[in-house]
């Protein structure tokens, strides 16, 4: 299900984008029309949209972005923080500064070379916020529980016990088993909730991609397989290093096991990452029609279709947290399988 | 290929954030969550146990309640059949008593009408036997008063002496 929603979202944002190339390159009106103006370009746009920054732009103005902090550590320049401001001048042009150099989201240094970029960048900042939401709603729920007792959920905890329970009976139960799933339920409700609240908390306008950064979907497939490696039990180490093949076949399959090790971590690392990015792409290339044709008609059109996309990307948002999940706790309970079967 | 990168700043963070997360979450979140569910789950199923449990023990004492009252039922019927044999054998016995005590004074009424018929004969009896002998002597006297009629009785039983 989930392999047809992947390519389905990336065929879909293929199309748009062979779309948007025939037209561009059909027009010779538009290629000529930027004049002296500064070109619209829906690539640097989406790019500046899905990547992560040192700076959380809102809008166009002198206060229209908030300028982060940057943390940087080399071996022989320590420890420095100092604001993401200092790297542009008065005209916003980027500038160095003592030493560093911003380039498009990357610093190094001039004479040091590589650095350590350890600076809040946006998506750091957004997932600090996730953070704080995600501490607020489930305190709060926990409090509730605590003051009510055994009388049924009300507001906030209501919402969320149905999810925590769907949680627990049909994700976590039926893949690791009764007996350990009070053991791991933490894991899956935080991995659950913090995919689907970065999710949700993408899709409002001016919000970091969180969960659409290889970066954060590589760390959380990480944490997945080194749980699962950590609870795995032999049958699992024996069918990886002794597979029940004949003699001659072993020194074939063990490399393939071995492998297969790590594409379970990699396809839950690309499947949340490229799903969430191409939502992004895909409403940010709908909005770009309106600049690229430079036309209110297909700007009001392409608003429509964003909002409907938008209203799909609240499902995907959903759907990509749950198979998240889901596909943490089949490998964990994959792992954990006492017999063999 | 900055999209397919990761940041290796961003990974720390995310490690830090989530980690501490699910820190917090689990101790004050999770665990008391879950745990209220847990026991509000254990609270409704023991109440449906309970109900359960009421439900039968109330079926039971249903069943109780009817065997009680069917033996209540035998029991008076065992007693009204045992009164109404004892009022029988009563009143049977009663009626023999009653017969045989009929039967009795009848006999001695029979008896003593007997007694009293045989006394009252014999004494007509005696009488008669009085009477005809005082006849006997009256007509002896009125026969005999002729010294015919006294040769002629003489005669009559020479006569007899005489044939026998």
């Amino acid at each position: 299900m989930n392999a047809t929603k992947f390519f389905s979202l990336r065929w879909v944002t293929a199309c748009m984008l062979v779309f948007f190339t025939m037209f561009t390159a059909a027009s010779p009106a538009l290629a000529s029309g930027g004049g002296s103006e500064e070109e619209f370009s829906a690539k640097d746009l989406i790019f500046h949209h899905i990547l992560d920054t040192h700076e959380w732009h809102f809008f166009d103005g002198p206060y229209g972005t908030l300028y982060l902090p940057v943390i940087v550590y080399s071996q022989e320049g320590g420890l420095e923080v100092f604001s993401s401001s200092n790297f542009y001048n008065d005209h916003h042009e980027v500038v160095p500064y003592q030493g560093y150099i911003y380039d498009h989201g990357h610093i190094t240094h001039e004479q040091y070379g590589h650095v350590y970029d350890f600076s809040i960048t946006k998506n750091v900042a957004a997932m600090f916020i996730s953070f704080a939401l995600l501490l607020f709603v489930f305190l709060s729920s926990a409090r509730s529980y605590k003051k009510r007792g055994n009388s049924p959920p009300k507001g906030i905890a209501a919402f969320f016990e149905p999810l925590i329970l769907f949680i627990r009976d049909d994700i976590v139960v039926p893949n690791i088993g009764k007996k350990d799933a009070d053991k791991f339920m933490p894991y899956h409700l935080t991995l659950f909730f913090f995919i689907w609240f970065n999710n949700l908390l993408g899709l409002l306008p001016g919000a970091a991609n969180v969960t659409g950064n290889i970066a954060v979907t590589v760390t959380l497939a990480i944490i997945t397989l080194i749980i699962t490696h950590v609870y795995a039990k032999k049958p699992y180490w024996s069918h990886i290093f002794n597979p029940p093949v004949p003699m001659a076949l072993k020194p074939m399959m063990i490399p393939i096991e071995v492998v297969g090790i790590f594409t379970k971590p990699f396809s839950l690392t690309v499947r949340l990452f490229a799903n969430i990015t191409a939502g992004h792409i895909m409403i940010l290339v709908l909005l770009s029609f309106a600049f690229i044709f430079k036309s209110v008609a297909v700007g009001a059109l392409s608003a429509v279709v964003a909002t409907a996309m938008n209203f799909l990307e609240l499902l995907v948002a959903f759907i990509q947290a749950y198979v998240f999940t889901l596909l943490s706790s089949i490998f964990i309970g994959q792992a954990m399988e006492e017999a063999h079967h | 290929m900055e999209l397919i990168t990761p940041g290796f700043g961003l990974i720390i963070w995310q490690l830090l954030v989530f980690i501490a997360l699910m820190f917090i979450l689990t101790k004050y979140a999770w665990k008391p969550i879950l745990n209220a569910v847990k026991s509000r789950e254990a609270a409704i199923e023991d109440a449906l146990h309970a109900a359960d449990k009421a439900r039968e023990d109330m079926k039971n004492l249903q069943a109780d309640n009817a065997k009680l009252i069917e033996e209540a039922r035998k029991e008076r019927e065992k007693i009204v059949s045992a009164a109404q044999s004892a009022a029988n054998k009563v009143k049977e016995d009663a009626k023999a008593e009653a017969q045989l005590i009929t039967d009795k004074m009848i006999a001695d009424a029979q008896a003593s009408i007997e007694a009293e018929k045989r006394a009252a004969l014999a004494e007509v009896k005696n009488q008669v036997a009085e009477f005809s002998v005082e006849i006997a002597e009256m007509v002896l006297r009125k026969e005999l008063s002729s010294p015919q009629a006294q040769k002629e009785l003489v005669d009559s039983y020479m006569a007899d002496l005489k044939t026998n």
